[in-house]
């Protein structure tokens, strides 16, 4: 048997990831030329736009697929106008696998392990062998340096074949060139739609992509806002594994338990600490002297003792006016008429905090008859594979949607109708099916959170639909009463050579309705000098605390941009910078005098400047008005600018009324939100 | 209706007038709702099978009390006050420029009429009769027309029409026309056509053309010295006015023979107790003595004719003539409940299956016999 053995140990030697790689290439997302792709220009653009967050720059990326004089093989740019790589660290960066900066921080991004953007170099160099191309420049003054680079699959280590010095124009970014085998194509997986997707939850971020014919389309920024930076937490004990307790242990400086669980884990007092090592049973150990078993019993106590929840302010969702403004960017081309953003609180699952953010897009020139089209994102990452068993599509089937204006067989499943529905998952770990990061895999707690925001939504799209049949309904006698009825009384008249009659008594008599119509709106674009006095209020920090009309309203303090080293600060600009003017027409059509309170819900962010009349209340959230007593047949109008809302913000506003019964009104629902 | 008080035929002029002061008369019935602040609307009798009642004086069915409204409440109604209106300001302007139109030159004329134009030809003939039972007048009188339909008339009589020059012409109905017989104008009235010299005991009007035809070549309207008037199909007004006239002003009893299926019982029940649709016209248009010779369904069985079998469509009409008052009688209910036993249905031209001649030598002759008209 000895000497079988040893036969067989000399072929055993030591695979290289980079090895394992190239033999593996599926389990990283390279399994067909056409997926490769589209993994090459994920892992390049998550890169770019993690490093702009990092660094506080509004992202501004350049995607170009151009064709080879090789049949199946491109060269795929990416530029973007990011922090830059420094000289030293280029080669480890795009030519070693598993290297990088935030394999151990435990934080909401989008790349995590390191091995991203060099497998790409990696691919290009096995299916081509062609090496990459990497420029990179750090900051004003500093030359841009650009390098040849591949990998040693053998050693996985990084092989540079020259360094240059190079003049580039813009102040700091990064470049990669890599020439890979690849399949270019249309459709719902392609890298058109993954940019687009991708634009939708990065607001901030333009980008520009030019296909392989040379065409080139733009994803325009729908924000001027950076997303915060997202701070790196402890792990929560409740996610740690017994092996990751034993690492940490081990390389703890601190010499007591108690100490070690309070500052290396996150949620952990010194009460709790007391209770965890009671429970386990381990006293008087140093953290370097851990045993596997006292580690076994300490695992086993994180399950027992009640710890608090792990901190989520961690987190940083895209927000409900953002995610709004991704899709009405990104769904121009087919006009919506309605789009309900959600954003829930956060949750946990595992010890990992997460949080869930979905918009329902619907009607336009969506197909009526097709299945709704599921969007879904983890960490702001498009997914565009392996949809049917992601959670995110899980979530999307669990609600019933019949009861919300979609059709759907048997209330379970992917409804149908004409929407586009979004799921997005923030979390410091999303739990995902598989390393090449296409699912999201099922987990209760985060299919709890999907359902619950979906359902919010629907309520909403549900809500639109119901007003929009109502209205239907009211504006065939509109039609009646403003043409086929005048046309009577004009026929009659003339027949009978007599004048024609004031309708206004039949009209309200026929229509027996107050109406109000949409809120229709005309935006000015401002820049934070030429903002009115009144809306000078604006660009000030909630820190400047005055009246309710000073706030920003999202909560979120308006930070100033970390400093990066050698990037200028970029000046801080007002939220959004449109002016909203606002005009509300109502008619009362009631045979009786009708006088009621209205309410406007403003937009998030939006900060009232004036209205004519004015309201009664200028509340944080909405305005109120007291519409006085109206006569029959006669019509009021309302004027209001609101500064601080995107284009498009106030068009089809939510209204609401207070006094007067619903089925009287079109065009609002009664108010049940009390006075705040 | 086109009398005076005086049962006096009215002259053109003042049957004229009488049309305008009836559309004005619409006009002024919707003004008056505007005035007063209240929705307009307009009332007519109902006009479907729930909604007509025997006429006893006239011993025709006529509609009953049953009302239907027209309001504007509804975007439906309001596009017929609408469409009322444009059609009676057109029937005004036709009738102040001496002009005349065919319904479905109406219809043409009324894709004009932007928000006030009808979807399809059927929904402006349906006005146009609307107008009549609102008015009491006739479309005659509102310058509409039907397209000539062809129907036509054989047998020893004259007839008299009034040219488009103005002078008289005296047609005789065998003499003067050829095998399709003298074609019945749209225009029957008096003043148009009058009769003449009428030397036959009877008419037979006939359903088909075929079996018009049949007759004709085979010289029944001589040899049985009677009339024959096509009826083609459900006979059109005109038709109806002309086999009314010839048995009131000449005394000649009307018999119809029509296929063997339901179809052809109401074609038989038009002509002697008025349609549905015309039920407010039916007591100048019916001819309540018209008589049913066959088909029957007794036919099918005594003469042993060639059948088809009934169709579902079929059952359901004999079913629905059940319930329609203008067959209750004991006659009508035995040979319907009998059809709708023995399941079929036979055309009049079965009878060719006993040769050429049979129907003009046994089977008229027979049934004439026993109907009392042929001795």
């Amino acid at each position: 048997m000895a000497a079988i053995a040893e036969e067989l140990a000399k072929g055993q030697k030591e695979i290289s990831v980079a090895e394992f790689f190239e033999r593996n290439r599926q389990i990283l997302g390279f399994d067909s030329p056409t997926k490769a792709l589209i993994t090459s220009v994920k892992e390049a653009v998550d890169n770019a736009l993690d490093a702009c967050e990092e660094a506080n720059i509004l992202p501004d990326i350049a995607v170009s697929v151009s064709p080879t004089e090789h049949d199946g093989e491109y060269t795929l740019v990416i530029e973007d106008n990011g922090p830059g790589v420094v000289k030293k660290q280029m080669p480890n960066i795009f030519a070693r696998l598993l290297y990088g900066s935030r394999f151990h921080a435990i934080r909401q991004s989008r790349g995590q392990q390191g091995i991203g953007i060099s497998a790409v170099v990696l691919y290009g160099q096995i299916t081509t062998g062609h090496h990459a191309f990497v420029t990179s420049k750090i900051g004003h003054g500093k030359p841009a340096v650009r390098m040849e680079l591949a990998i040693d699959t053998k050693t996985n280590q990084p092989k540079t074949f020259s360094t240059e010095l190079d003049h580039w124009e813009k102040p700091h970014g990064t470049r990669i060139e890599v020439v890979l085998k690849a399949r270019y194509q249309g459709g719902k997986q392609s890298v058109f739609e993954y940019l687009r997707s991708t634009s939708i939850v990065n607001p901030h971020a333009k980008i520009t992509f030019t296909d392989p014919t040379g065409q080139a389309f733009v994803f325009d920024r729908a924000s001027d806002e950076v997303p915060p930076k997202t701070e790196a937490i402890k792990p929560h004990p409740l996610g740690t594994e017994l092996g990751t307790i034993l690492k940490m242990a081990k390389h703890s400086e601190y010499r007591k338990m108690t100490t070690f669980l309070q500052k290396e884990f996150s949620s952990v007092g010194a009460d709790t600490a007391k209770k965890l090592l009671a429970e386990a049973k381990v006293e008087n150990v140093a953290p370097g002297d851990l045993t596997r078993d006292e580690a076994r019993r300490l695992h086993a106590a994180f399950g027992k003792v009640k710890i608090m929840a792990p901190p989520t302010d961690c987190l940083a969702p895209i927000g409900e006016t953002l995610v709004r403004r991704g899709l009405k960017k990104e769904t121009e081309d087919v006009s919506p008429e309605y789009i309900a953003t959600v954003t829930r609180p956060p949750s946990v699952w595992g010890g990992h905090p997460f949080q869930v953010e979905v918009g329902v897009v619907y009607g336009g020139t969506l197909p009526r008859d097709g299945q709704v089209r599921i969007l879904r994102f983890a960490n702001r990452v498009p997914l565009l594979y392996q949809q049917g068993g992601c959670e995110g599509t899980l979530g999307v089937q669990a609600v019933d949607w019949r009861r919300y204006g979609l059709e759907q067989r048997g209330g379970k499943g992917t409804p149908v109708g004409p929407a586009i529905i979004l799921v997005h998952v923030a979390s410091t770990k999303v739990p995902f099916t598989s390393e090449a990061k296409e699912a999201i895999a099922p987990m209760e707690e985060i299919h709890k959170e999907i359902k619950l925001a979906l359902q919010d939504a629907a309520r909403g799209l549900g809500r639109h639909l119901k007003k929009k049949a109502k209205r239907a309904k009211v504006s065939e006698k509109f039609d009646l009463v403003t043409k086929i009825l005048p046309e009577i009384n004009k026929k009659a008249s003339t027949m009978l050579r007599k004048p024609e009659v004031d309708l206004a008594p039949i009209v309200c008599k026929i229509m027996d309705v107050v109406w109000i119509d949409d809120v229709s709106a005309e935006y000015a674009k401002l820049e934070g000098a030429t903002l009115a006095p009144k809306a000078a209020p604006l660009p000030v920090p909630t820190s400047a605390a005055g009246g309710l009309t000073l706030e920003a309203f999202d909560g979120d303090p308006v930070e100033a941009p970390a400093e990066v080293p050698g990037v200028p600060a970029e000046p801080v600009k007002p939220k959004q910078a449109y002016l909203g003017k606002g005009t509300l027409t109502i008619t009362n059509y009631k045979q009786k005098a009708q006088g009621f309170k209205l309410y406007a819900v403003l937009p998030d962010n939006a900060v009232f400047v004036e209205a004519e009349p004015a309201p009664r209340k200028v509340a944080e959230r909405y305005l109120l008005w007291d519409v006085p007593k109206m006569e029959p047949a006669a019509k009021a109008e309302i004027r209001f600018d609101v500064a601080g809302v995107g284009k498009g913000d106030l068009d089809g506003l939510d209204l609401y009324v207070e006094g007067i019964n619903e089925i009287n009104v079109v065009g609002a629902d009664p108010w049940h939100g009390g006075e705040e | 209706m086109s009398t005076d008080a005086g049962g006096r035929p009215l002259t053109k002029k003042q049957r004229e007038a009488a049309a305008i002061k009836s559309m004005d008369g619409i006009a002024g019935r919707i003004y008056e709702h505007l005035k007063a602040g209240s929705i307009p609307e307009l009332q007519l009798a109902s006009r479907n099978k729930s909604n007509i009642v025997f006429d006893d004086m006239h011993r025709v069915w006529k509609y009953g009390a049953g009302m239907t409204t027209r309001s504007a409440m509804k975007t439906d109604g309001a596009y017929m006050l609408l469409r009322t209106m444009y059609m009676s300001e057109f029937i005004k302007d036709m009738v102040a420029n001496e002009k005349s139109s065919t319904l479905r030159e109406m219809y043409y004329i009324s894709e004009g009429w932007d928000m006030g134009k009808f979807g399809a030809q059927n929904e402006s003939d349906g006005l146009a009769e609307d107008l009549e039972v609102m008015t009491g007048r006739l479309r005659e009188d509102f310058k509409l027309r039907p397209e000539e339909n062809g129907a036509a008339m054989t047998g020893d009589l004259k007839v008299v029409e009034t040219t488009r020059t103005g002078s008289r012409r005296t047609i005789h109905c065998q003499d003067d026309v050829g095998d399709a017989g003298y074609n019945i104008p749209y225009n029957v009235e008096p003043d148009r056509l009058r009769f003449k010299d009428v030397n036959v005991d009877f008419v037979v009007a006939i359903e088909t053309g075929g079996m018009f035809a049949r007759l004709a070549e085979n010289g029944f309207d001589t040899s049985a010295n009677c009339g024959l008037v096509h009826l083609k199909g459900q006979p059109a007004r005109s038709t109806r006015r002309l086999l009314k006239r010839l048995n009131e002003e000449s005394g000649l009893p009307v018999i119809v023979f029509t296929d063997g299926d339901p179809w052809s019982y109401r074609i038989f029940a038009s002509v002697a107790y008025g349609a549905i649709k015309t039920a407010h016209i039916s007591e100048y248009l019916a001819t309540p003595t018209a008589q049913y010779l066959g088909i029957t369904p007794s036919d099918i069985t005594n003469y042993d004719l060639p059948s088809d079998k009934l169709t579902d469509r079929d059952v359901e009409a004999l079913k629905s003539e059940l319930a329609d008052p203008r067959f209750d009688d004991e006659l009508w209910r035995g040979e319907i409940e009998y059809q709708l036993q023995l399941g079929k249905k036979s055309e009049q031209q079965a009878l060719a299956k006993y040769g050429l001649d049979f129907v003009t030598d046994t089977y008229l002759p027979e049934k004439l016999t026993e109907m009392g008209i042929l001795r």
